[in-house]
């Protein structure tokens, strides 16, 4: 970090701004439209705009790559983002530190809720399998994981924690059209509090569009992106269990 | 069907098939591939397959009992006390199902009070959904369909069954429509807005752009809704809602788009979910060229019914058939689920599964494209070999089906730069191996649904790529015994040891194993058993008897391959 905090993007150079965008713009491809583009990319403060490409997509809309210096910077000190505190730990190590400190088997269920049927991705956290070489929670000796798969309604979710008394809850959003992720999610935490559920439980949240700063503003205890395997999102879960002096 | 009615509907069913010299290409086999083992495959599938078209036989199901009514004509629907509208389809066999009669078929039910009443199909359809006809009292001896009624709704089923076949027959017709012998796979690309105004300006676009074949996603939940929505839909969720509507709305965009560029651009939906045979008859009427249409698709990876599956899947396998519906299955989901390395031999073994399925439904191999996909983890080393090996395996096993190629999607990650490249040799390997038809990957997959712009990259990725190795294919022999060879060999024993394994326990019991893509399903768990109904003797349904009739007069009608 550099001494005032202040960061630009990077280039060939520090501090060169550079940055590479692409875009469609809904208008024939003549000259207008690149100077239409030009001006899109000044907006969004660039300098020594360059139009690299722009092709015809339609006779009404024109696709643009556009190369330039972003002339905005960023002041890492007034980043606050709620970080979650936990070491990353591999299977083994996390099987025995619930052995040692909880001493039980942690209950999880996951599950994608609402219309979407995707289970790319609960299906990567929870299957024996997992990810990318990363066993999936069902392989933890230690952890009681199951999978209730896709299209599981708020209703049942909130009825099967009632029955299934689960430790850990995760909940996979893959659909994101119209924010409609955030709505089921918002709904499916109304629920949880107004049927007292959230006390001594662990929500999570999943999905290539979710980030841990809108998960906590919605209520949950953390949320993971892309990338996050299931070692990832049981060291943090397990650890935060432990940290809050549950048993 | 009993011998009178059968006697009868052959009487009222004259259907004359042309013989149509279709164009078929086999390809060379280049891969040495045991011809014996790939027949004793087949033959097992069949084996599979016929305790469960035994099950088919003897039963109905509300979705096909509603795509009867609206293959004879009944459209509407009615605003429940929810606000929600119905179809009057819906509300209609549900009445019939709650009396106790669906057994006799919805038909038998109407009949009987279009009888007694003096009164229209419609007339009576919609008395029905609208509470001004009462079905309490009638129990099942108490239905008597008049002898002429029975024949004049067999001549009704007839008319209708002709012209699915001549809609069918006009779009075998259609100037540039052709899935086999192009010279490059067919780019197939999906819109999915959720807005069918906007599908249309999408489509629209990725077709002048070179696209061949649009599929339309349907909305995330559309496969477990009991129904099918009405009119033109703007707010669908990772995809627009499949109805009627919609459907004339895109066809008729990509008609005049066809005409407009002088290629013609096929249109797909999605016959699956609890509504399978009713898309499939909308469909039919509405023109569109191809359906996702797979035997176990809905079951394992909807938690659909298996029964009610299996039993939709083949009602709707009729009129595909009737009406020159090319029918996609769906194997390329296995390998989301389980490893694209690993799990292999599921995916053809279930295409040999759904070729025995669609061949008793008297589709011909010519319009089964079947599915696979590219999905191997990309760090595999020499992960191209291996997915070559089964792309020309499966090629070369299917010589006469349009072979549908699906795109790498699991391990997409959100760099799209390195998804391009990634997409791009997927186009290689397609290019080479011959494959019918390519969905084009995306390079924003896992981002967000496709955008215009998006599809316009992939399509450019896709065109370079088949332009630039047109004749790859053709130039390469594959070394005996090498790492390709090998490869393809293998999966076919261990599809060969599946099948076996699969005979012995019975489909339904191998399904409920896991033994498909990972995936457990009970016979009787999953969504829609409700709607699953045995038939009594005395079931009536002329729709039913003559969409068999005109299938398999279809089929004996093939030309030879």
């Amino acid at each position: 970090m550099n001494a005032n905090h202040m960061i630009a993007a990077y280039g060939d150079l520090t501090d060169d701004g550079f940055m590479q965008l692409n875009f469609t713009l809904p208008i024939p491809c003549d000259d207008v439209a690149r100077e239409a583009a030009r001006e899109m990319a000044a907006k969004m403060g660039l300098k020594n705009i360059q139009v690299a490409t722009m092709e015809s997509v339609t006779p009404t809309h024109t696709f643009f790559v556009v190369v330039g210096a972003c002339e905005h910077r960023v002041d890492l000190s007034k980043i606050k983002v709620p970080k979650l505190e936990f070491k990353p730990m591999k299977i083994d190590a996390i099987d025995a530190l619930i052995q040692k400190e909880i001493g039980r088997k942690l209950k999880v269920i996951g599950c994608n809720t609402g219309a979407d049927a995707h289970t790319v991705g609960i299906d990567a956290i929870m299957n024996m399998k997992g990810y990318s070489g990363d066993y999936g929670l069902e392989r933890y000796k230690m952890l009681d994981a199951k999978n209730l798969g896709s299209q599981v309604s708020n209703e049942d979710l909130v009825a099967m924690i009632q029955k299934e008394k689960p430790d850990v809850v995760l909940i996979s959003k893959i659909i994101t059209q119209r924010d409609i992720h955030l709505k089921d999610l918002q709904d499916f935490m109304t629920l949880v509090k107004s049927a007292g559920l959230h006390e001594k439980r662990l929500m999570i949240v999943g999905g290539p569009r979710i980030t841990n700063k809108e998960a906590v503003a919605l209520g949950y205890d953390a949320g993971f992106s892309t990338g996050a395997t299931a070692s990832v999102v049981a060291s943090y879960f397990v650890q935060e269990w432990i940290k809050r002096g549950w048993k | 069907m009993s011998k009178a009615r059968r006697k009868a509907s052959r009487k009222t069913a004259s259907f004359k098939i042309e013989k149509k010299s279709q164009k078929v290409m086999a390809f060379k086999p280049r891969l040495s591939l045991s011809s014996s083992i790939i027949a004793q495959c087949r033959k097992m599938a069949r084996d599979i397959t016929q305790p469960v078209q035994d099950l088919i036989g003897n039963r109905t199901t509300v979705a096909i009992e509603r795509t009867t009514l609206r293959l004879l004509g009944v459209e509407g629907c009615i605003t429940q006390a929810d606000g929600h509208p119905m179809p009057y389809v819906n509300v209609v066999v549900d009445q019939v199902r709650r009396h106790g009669l669906l057994s006799h078929g919805v038909l038998k039910t109407v009949c009987h009070v279009m009888a007694a009443r003096n009164q229209s199909l419609d007339d009576v359809v919609s008395g029905i959904a609208k509470g001004e006809i009462d079905l309490s009292g009638i129990t099942p001896e108490d239905l008597r369909v008049p002898k002429d009624m029975i024949r004049d709704m067999q001549k009704h089923a007839t008319v209708v069954v002709k012209n699915l076949i001549e809609k069918g027959r006009n779009k075998d017709r259609s100037k540039n429509r052709k899935v086999w012998g192009n010279r490059d796979p067919l780019r197939y690309v999906i819109v999915a807005t959720g807005n069918i105004h906007e599908d249309v300006t999408q489509a629209v676009s990725a077709a002048k752009n070179g696209a061949d074949i649009i599929a339309v996603i349907r909305s995330t939940a559309q496969s477990l809704l009991d129904y099918v929505p009405d009119g033109l839909t703007t707010m669908g969720f990772g995809g627009t809602y499949a109805t009627q509507a919609n459907f004339r709305l895109m066809r008729k965009a990509l008609h005049e788009t066809s005409a407009e560029i002088g290629r013609y651009i096929h249109l797909t939906n999605y016959s699956s979910g609890l509504c399978m045979p009713e898309i499939a008859a909308m469909a039919a009427l509405e023109d569109l060229d191809m359906l996702l249409n797979d035997a176990m698709y809905g079951i394992l990876f909807r938690d659909i019914n298996m029964k009610r599956t299996f039993i939709d899947q083949y009602f709707s396998r009729l009129i595909c058939s009737v009406n020159s519906i090319f029918i996609q299955t769906g194997e390329d989901n296995y390998l989301t689920t389980a490893d694209a390395y690993d799990s292999a031999h599921h995916v053809l073994a279930s295409q040999f599964v759904n070729e025995s399925f669609a061949l008793r439904a008297k589709i011909s191999p010519t319009r089964m494209c079947l599915g696979h996909a590219f999905e191997m983890d990309p760090k595999i080393e020499d992960g191209f070999l291996y997915e070559v090996a089964q792309a020309q395996m499966i090629r070369q096993i299917f010589p006469t089906s349009p072979i549908k190629y699906m795109p790498p999607t699991k391990h997409k990650q959100g760099d799209f730069f390195w998804s391009n490249l990634y997409d791009g040799m997927f186009n290689v390997c397609g290019q080479m191996t011959g494959q019918t038809i390519q969905l084009l990957g995306m390079a924003t997959e896992s981002l967000h649904n496709p955008m215009m712009h998006d599809r316009y990259w992939s399509l450019k990725n896709a065109n370079y790529v088949f332009n630039n190795t047109r004749h790859l294919g053709e130039e390469i022999v594959w070394k005996k015994g090498g790492r390709v060879e090998k490869r393809a060999q293998e999966v076919l024993s261990h599809t060969h040891a599946m099948l076996r394994k699969v005979k012995k326990q019975g489909l339904m019991e191998s399904i409920s194993r896991g033994w498909f893509a990972d995936v457990k399903r009970a016979p009787d768990g999953g969504r829609g058993l409700e709607g699953v109904c045995e038939k009594d003797f005395t079931y009536f349904n002329p729709v039913w008897d003559a969409l068999e009739l005109a299938a398999k007069v279809k089929a004996s009608a093939k030309v030879k391959l």
